[in-house]
């Protein structure tokens, strides 16, 4: 397995990254290294193991539907590069209802 | 031309669960609090924060699930989905995908031939619904977090559906279940239940077609128009020659169309992964046993039970079970009297006028069951007539009181001694010699307007039967 130099431009963007030519080269390197390594884990037998989504052990880590109290507005916005008094402001983007 | 064609579609329902609280935090998801006044580190997506799953979210996916015949996944996994946008302040949204909480189940809805049609569901699975951007207010867009983490079941079809009145139809009863198992509002104009369609068409015995999915349908109405509208613009495309592109489309119901959503090309790559963040859910039997007891009675068990066990038309079990409020007033009602289809007759009649008139919900409705139960009595019982029963409704509107206060302060007791009405009609008989004349020499219509008379000198209190009986054997006489 191993990506291209087109493949990592595009993982770079779709993270909002700005790669430049010396880094792309770099990257590139460093995930093939990555994924050389993952074929020599490829070639442990796991037919029989089923899959692990996370490490520990534990499952239903849940909460009662309890309200709390919420952080102020104010706190919610002080760290936004634009604002206004209650919305955060960011730059016009096309209308599209994803969810 | 339409004939050769059939339609192939799949919907894919987002429905807002009623919750206190959001999916992974504990800020409140109610509606129209004041903008980015319910967000804390965890929905604003400041690094570091934790999200910890909300335990009622689950039960009510698995109640759902369990009310469409799904499969309950003993394990399920809660992954990440990234993309950007600026109301998705992690730039991932917390869903399902591999692993999700239920699937395989079913829904039977009535097919415009009116026989049952199964249509299969793929899955359902739980996720947190993003916040909400403005972008009319000046040059910049607005966003407000409020919304971003509410609790969401999407509920995904297989391609079962084949017209936009079928798909209508599966709308009307998943609405149905959400709302009895309370779960969700459902109520699409206000976005707590949302539907996109996935619809292609091909002729048929083809393989296939490319299918486009259709987006912004606010009202049930509206998802069925845009689907029929999506069907024959693919249609009239074909017959042309051309082929259909796969894009989405936004319904627009000012226009009674649906156009291209004008994003930029670029295919989705969600990249979707397990949330390192989140342990995995296990239901086991135990679990499910407890959620399984919750379960209320669902529309269709209700409906079956209200023609057995009240003895009444299919039609009227219908419109009573129609949603679930209505039911239990109806119900709430037959605690006060055992007239079973006169309570149907108030309920689907006067009663359900006054609510639409109102635009309220039968919840909203003033009078109380326990009343309408009394009033149906007062009738079977002879102590007012049918007809005064309707004024007495009047009056109840005004003020929910005991209805035999009412009786008792305006007057209404039915006349049902004979002396007081063998005096009424005698009057009435002495002052229309000449109609009684008539009907003594064979015009018998001339009863009618006696019998009208005597009503109206008792001002309708008067026991229509008792008048009949007396009036006859007088003119007979």
């Amino acid at each position: 397995m191993s990506v291209s130099k087109d493949e990592i431009k595009n993982i770079a963007k779709l993270a909002k990254l700005n790669l430049n030519e010396a880094e792309i080269n770099e990257f590139t390197g460093d995930m093939n290294k990555i994924l050389d390594y993952m074929d020599k884990l490829n070639e442990l037998d796991t037919d029989n193991i089923r899959p692990l989504s996370n490490p520990l052990e534990t499952y239903n880590v849940l909460r009662e539907d309890e309200l709390k109290r919420s952080i102020d507005r104010e706190d919610a916005l002080k760290n936004a590069p634009g604002r206004n008094d209650e919305f955060f402001r960011v730059p016009k983007v096309i209308k599209s209802d994803k969810k | 031309m339409k004939e050769k064609y059939e339609a192939v579609i799949g919907l894919e329902v987002h429905a807002q669960l009623i919750t206190n609280t959001k999916l992974f935090c504990a800020c409140s998801i109610k509606f129209g609090s004041p903008p980015n006044s319910n967000v804390c580190p965890v929905c604003l997506g400041h690094p570091g924060a934790l999200p910890v799953t909300n335990k009622q979210a689950i039960e009510y996916a698995v109640l759902m699930g369990l009310a469409v015949n799904c499969v309950v996944n003993e394990q399920s996994i809660f992954a990440r989905k990234n993309y950007f946008y600026p109301d998705l302040p992690k730039g991932y949204q917390i869903s399902q995908f591999e692993k999700p909480i239920c699937e395989n189940g079913h829904i039977e809805v009535k097919t415009a031939e009116g026989s049952d049609k199964i249509i299969r569901i793929k899955r359902i699975h739980l996720e947190e619904d993003a916040g909400k951007s403005i972008h009319d207010q000046g040059s910049d867009t607005l966003v407000d977090l409020n919304r971003c983490g509410t609790p969401l079941i999407e509920i995904v079809t297989e391609p079962d559906i084949s017209s936009a009145k079928e798909a209508y139809e599966y709308l009307i009863n998943l609405k149905q279940i959400v709302t009895y198992l309370g779960i969700c509002d459902g109520n699409m104009e206000e976005g707590s239940l949302r539907c996109d369609a996935n619809v292609s068409v091909r002729k048929y015995g083809d393989k296939l077609g490319t299918k486009t999915e259709v987006k912004n349908m606010n009202s049930f109405r509206n998802v069925e128009r845009a689907i029929d509208f999506e069907i024959k613009r693919q249609i009239e495309i074909l017959e042309e020659g051309g082929t259909i592109t796969q894009e989405t489309l936004l319904w627009n119901a000012d226009l009674n169309e649906a156009f291209p959503m004008r994003s930029k090309e670029e295919s989705h790559d969600y990249r979707y992964f397990p949330d390192p963040d989140l342990m995995p859910i296990v239901i086991d039997e135990k679990w499910k046993t407890k959620i399984t007891s919750k379960m209320p009675e669902l529309p269709k068990v209700r409906r079956e039970r209200f023609i057995k066990q009240f003895n009444l038309p299919e039609y009227d079990a219908e419109i009573l079970t129609s949603t679930k409020d209505m039911a239990d007033y109806y119900e709430a009602v037959l605690e006060f009297t055992d007239d079973y289809k006169s309570a149907s007759n108030w309920v689907m009649g006067d009663i359900s006028k006054v609510i639409n008139e109102n635009k309220i919900s039968i919840k909203d409705f003033s009078i109380s069951p326990k009343n309408i139960g009394k009033l149906i009595e007062l009738i079977n019982n002879n102590t007012i007539s049918g007809k005064i029963g309707k004024e007495l409704f009047e009056e109840l509107l005004k003020s929910n009181i005991d209805p035999e206060i009412i009786i008792k302060e305006k007057n209404l007791v039915q006349i049902t001694d004979s002396s007081e009405l063998e005096n009424v009609i005698d009057k009435i008989l002495s002052s229309n010699s000449i109609q009684v004349e008539e009907y003594r020499n064979g015009k018998e219509k001339v009863f009618g307007f006696l019998v009208g008379q005597v009503m109206r000198e008792t001002k309708g209190k008067a026991n229509p039967q008792l008048v009949n009986e007396i009036l006859t054997k007088k003119l007979k006489g």
